[in-house]
């Protein structure tokens, strides 16, 4: 059941359209229903070859030797792929946008830092081929002890589980082990506040599942350059990615892509490419690198854990008043994308809601288990989590409707976030009105009737407090249409919004200042 | 030993595109002899719908039908950069850039058109089918394909334009956090209507009610799929998916689909969803994108509704009926139901 | 060691030299060249391979090839009639039922086989009859709708 409600916010939209607006049929749909779509693995080459990854057994252990001799004999074996033969075998993903330092190899040489790590490829004339020689390497390892447990990793004399990153956290800005986020003054707030609520969040990893494995297939083409079938969810990030571990110029390669069948975000890591094209320098030949489902299951990056300590202080009238947050992205071995969602997280620390004071630190931690990345919702879906399951005890230990709190707590346009940024276009109100009245959700007359646009129906204590009031009396709404058929104009994305005052200290009076740290009046 | 009831909602924001910006995508379009357009695109279509929702993009800023549009995406060697697809940047930023690339393309056809209608470009206007025609005076028209012709062979004009979209990368303040994460935001408000075993520990989810706000919804189908399917994941997040379920501890992992479990079809519920279009101001129309948040609103809402109706909290996912049953013994069994 | 088989793929005989314990999957896409057959995990587990053996519904990355000798095997290749679309398919556009169309040929040849044996199934049949089938973009709606409408559809030809 899918509705409309074209009433709400009608003034800002042209609804006149000719094709935007319209239920029109996907381009890709007859591909799909008929099985004509082409994915990676839809192009067939004539001795395509096929490479395996022999994969760590261990969490942590050095790797004493390595013994590929058997292997390398085994029938349909067509070539051995070490860490030595890497060009550049030290990366980190978003290098690309010089963020982070090369922390990962593609293929372990000395150490393997968790369970299902790349240690070295078989190329051969069949998957089974490929698979029966990967039984045939013998490795011996020292193992070492490992940490899985993000907190045990911060701990002083915790096993350092990456070389770059030795204390077992991502480096912020040349000197901080977190992202910080800092917004009037949690302490006093608390001391002041009616009621505090506390509590520790846990998501663990989730598979991204898309029901198309990682995977690409390298074909040699004229002049030097290779054709690469892939799976990416990036087509240039995987590129250039396999571009700088091969130590190729970026126009040798020429990646096609771009019909996927499903990728939630497992699909930017660039899993498969590199090797696959290493593998095809080597041989000559057209090589695929498929992950099994086993492979994309245990070792194929998952979405990943976090652990988040959430405490709230609130008034007995339902405006929250503090917010301390600390939260520890659980990285696996490497990097690739976690100190990036860590960022994001801090950012959204206060949910879509107004909040004068608030704390935040985020951690990205190194731990021995499979790397972690992106999935639908990076750096936000477990805070989520954290924060709505909050805003519920918090509803509950003030006796309000859960609704009708969030309404009350909403940001609206103009209020001041914690980053520091004007909030604008907000609709978080509407949808709570919206889907309450759908879901036969009683709440107030006064709650419906607020709006998330400035100047329109304040919250109810602006009158009950007036010493302290929430939402200062605005001018009449100015509804200004906006025209979005913008053809004719120049691209202008819009320009930074201009930097607010800084929180005034603690204890400082409302009104005067715009601004209380505790009872945050709204900035206007 | 009984089945509870109980509901609990959950309300989100959700940032549109890369965090801090810097995510740039181009596009390229241009005109076939026949006034068939196509756009060049390195954008990925994994099943959101890239290819759909550029082609009306495109379409709708040239002013002809969507028939004449093929958006051709993901070959390195054709398609101009662009970052990726994730992040919910897909509709906001690839759309942007192929607005503008539209814009350009447009502008040259509507110069070819006045050339052969010895008018001003100004005067014209395009009718959507098709034609470029005199505006107050539609009978004095020419159609997009003798436009084409004209400009390839005689005019010596190509129809064609390239489109860049950037947010500009922002700045972190280390000490406070200060930073513009995104430009705009898309909102979401879910209950969640649940009923537990107190028996088996199992969650079965009843009916779920939502209100999404995801600016312009360029094309309503395609927003239910991302919708529908995505509150699916959010409802398999939150009772059923992990590859460690008993993490930190590495062991019991999952190795194929018997032992992953996600909601089948028979475990899934109906959805009520209303649509909320705020248009983001520099949004393509006024679009956000619905690809991630749509799942966001579902794991707390279910968290919640739990919490309604027998009374316990459990605040580790996903919530299992071995995490639900442990959680009741703590608190020794469960409550008359306290549905609202 | 490799072996011949012989089996009809969408009404055509065709003939194909197996390796030993090859699977269905891999002989159709591999050897056959029937690309429209998608493999999601090899490990019978997500159904994404489903094809129709004797009409029955079966997962082709966990059948011996060799044991398909003298079988009918359809495939989504052969669902279309020349430039007409099966129900199902118009069903399935009609209804959305697709995103990154990854597991469609799958969940059509599931489909397919519920209909051809029962024209008109319950919801709970439709349901039944997906359930070994994994979607991880659509969370399953538009696809069952699109399988009861199909068979609506073709409720009103026989009609």
């Amino acid at each position: 059941m899918l509705e409309f409600r074209k009433d709400i916010f009608a003034d800002e939209r042209d609804d006149n359209l000719k094709e935007v607006g319209r239920p029109t049929q996907r381009q890709d749909i007859l591909g799909h229903v008929t099985g004509a779509s082409a994915f990676y693995d839809d192009h067939r080459f004539a001795g395509l070859l096929h490479l395996k990854i022999l994969r760590s057994p261990h969490a942590h252990a050095r790797i004493r030797s390595i013994d590929d001799a058997a292997a390398q004999r085994a029938p349909g074996v067509k070539r051995i792929i070490r860490a030595a033969d890497v060009p550049v075998n030290l990366n980190t993903l978003l290098s690309l946008i010089q963020f982070g330092k090369d922390d990962e190899p593609s293929l372990a040489s000395d150490v393997v830092r968790y369970k299902g790590e790349p240690i070295l490829g078989i190329v051969a004339t069949s998957e089974r081929s490929a698979r029966e020689a990967l039984a045939l390497v013998r490795v011996s390892y020292d193992p070492l002890p490992a940490v899985f447990d993000v907190e045990e990793a911060l701990k002083p004399g915790a096993v350092s589980v990456n070389a770059t990153y030795p204390k077992n956290t991502f480096e912020y800005y040349g000197k901080y082990d977190h992202q910080k986020l800092r917004y009037g003054d949690v302490d006093s707030a608390f001391g002041q506040c009616d009621v505090i609520v506390e509590d520790r969040y846990q998501m663990s990893p989730i598979e991204h599942a898309p029901t198309e494995t990682n995977g690409s297939i390298a074909v040699p083409d004229t002049n030097g350059r290779f054709v690469v079938y892939t799976s990416t969810q990036a087509l240039f990030f995987s590129l250039d990615t396999a571009a700088k571990i091969n130590a190729m110029p970026s126009n040798q390669l020429h990646f096609i892509g771009g019909t996927v069948g499903g990728g939630f975000g497992g699909k930017v890591d660039t899993l498969t490419e590199p090797l696959a094209i290493l593998a095809a320098r080597l041989t000559g030949a057209p090589v695929r690198y498929r992950l099994s489902r086993h492979e994309e299951m245990q070792f194929g990056s998952p979405r990943g854990a976090e652990r988040i300590y959430v405490k709230d202080g609130a008034m007995r009238d339902g405006r929250i008043v503090a917010r301390k947050v600390t939260a520890y992205f659980d990285s696996g071995a490497y990097t690739r994308l976690s100190s990036y969602a860590a960022v994001k997280c801090a950012a959204h620390i206060p949910g879509p809601y107004t909040i004068p004071n608030v704390y935040g630190d985020v951690y990205c931690v190194f731990t021995n288990r499979t790397p972690a990345t992106a999935m639908r919702g990076f750096g936000v879906t477990a805070l989520d989590f954290a924060l709505e399951c909050q805003m519920d005890k918090l509803a509950t230990a003030i006796g309000m409707d859960p609704i009708e709190f969030r309404i009350l707590n909403a940001y609206r346009d103009g209020d001041m976030k914690a980053h520091r940024r004007e909030a604008k276009n907000c609709a978080l109100i509407e949808c709570c009105q919206v889907a309450a009245e759908k879901a036969n959700w009683p709440i107030r007359e006064e709650y419906r009737r607020m709006s998330s646009r400035r100047g329109a129906a304040s919250a109810p204590h602006a009158s009950a407090r007036p010493e302290a009031p929430r939402r200062q009396p605005a001018p009449a709404p100015v509804q200004q249409r906006i025209p979005y058929d913008r053809a004719g104009e120049p691209p202008a994305p819009d320009a930074p919004p201009p930097r607010p005052p800084a929180p005034p200290p603690a204890g400082s009076s409302h009104g005067a200042t715009r601004f209380s740290s505790v009872f945050g009046t709204r900035r206007r | 030993m009984a089945k509870h009831r109980g509901r609990g909602v959950a309300a989100i924001n959700y940032p549109i595109g890369m965090n801090l910006g810097g995510d740039p995508s181009q596009a390229l379009v241009h005109s076939n002899p026949s006034g068939k357009f196509t756009v060049a695109l390195s954008s990925i279509d994994l099943g959101q719908g890239m290819k759909s929702v550029t082609r009306q993009i495109c379409a709708e800023t040239l002013g002809v039908p969507i028939e004449d549009v093929y958006v051709d995406t993901a070959d390195s060697d054709t398609g101009p950069h662009c970052m990726g697809s994730f992040a919910s940047r897909g509709t906001h930023r690839v759309g942007n850039a192929v607005m503008a690339a539209a814009r350009e393309a447009r502008a040259v056809m509507m110069e070819a058109a006045a050339e052969e209608l010895e008018v001003d470009a100004g005067d014209l206007e395009t009718d959507g089918r098709g034609n470029i025609r005199v505006k107050g005076a539609p009978q004095k028209s020419i159609s997009v394909k003798d436009v084409a012709v004209a400009a390839q062979f005689r005019q010596g004009k190509t129809i064609s334009g390239r489109g860049i979209f950037l947010v500009p990368l922002s700045d972190v303040d280390p000490e406070t956090g200060e930073m513009s994460p995104a430009t705009c935001y898309a909102h979401a408000c879910l209950i969640a209507e649940v009923e537990v075993d107190d028996e088996t520990g199992e969650v079965a989810v009843l009916k779920m009610t939502s209100a999404y706000e995801l600016g312009r919804a360029l094309n309503p189908k395609l927003v239910e799929q991302q919708l529908v399917g995505g509150a699916w994941m959010g409802m398999s997040h939150a009772l059923y998916e992990t590859p460690e379920p008993y993490y930190p501890d590495t062991r019991n992992g999952p190795r194929d689909f018997n032992e992953y479990l996600m909601p089948g079809p028979g475990d899934i519920c109906p959805h009520d969803i209303t649509v909320l279009e705020r248009p983001a101001p520099d949004g393509p129309f006024g679009a956000k994108g619905p690809g991630e948040m749509c799942a966001n609103p579902v794991l707390p809402a279910i968290a919640n509704a739990i919490f309604n109706a027998v009374g316990v909290r459990v605040n580790e996912l996903p919530i299992t009926p071995e995490k639900v049953l442990r959680a009741l013994k703590a608190k020794n069994g469960a409550p008359a139901s306290r549905f609202r | 060691m490799r072996t011949p088989v012989q089996f009809s793929l969408n009404g055509e005989e065709v003939a194909a030299f197996v390796e030993g314990g090859a699977n269905l999957l891999d002989a159709l896409r591999e050897t056959v060249g029937d690309l429209t057959v998608k493999g999601g995990c090899w490990q019978g587990t997500c159904g994404t391979c489903t094809v129709l053996i004797d009409g029955a519904p079966r997962l082709a990355c966990i059948t011996l090839a060799e044991t398909c000798a003298g079988r009918s095997i359809e495939t989504v290749a052969g669902l279309r009639r020349g430039p007409d679309l099966h129900p199902l398919q118009t069903a399935f556009i009609e209804h959305f039922a697709a995103q990154c169309g990854y597991c469609t040929p799958g969940m059509l040849m599931a489909a397919k086989a519920l209909l051809d044996r029962k024209p008109s199934p319950t919801r709970e049949e439709v349901v039944e009859a997906i359930g070994g089938n994994i979607c991880r973009c659509t969370g399953y709606e538009p696809i069952i709708e699109a399988i009861l409408a199909a068979s609506r559809a073709g409720d009103r030809r026989s009609a």
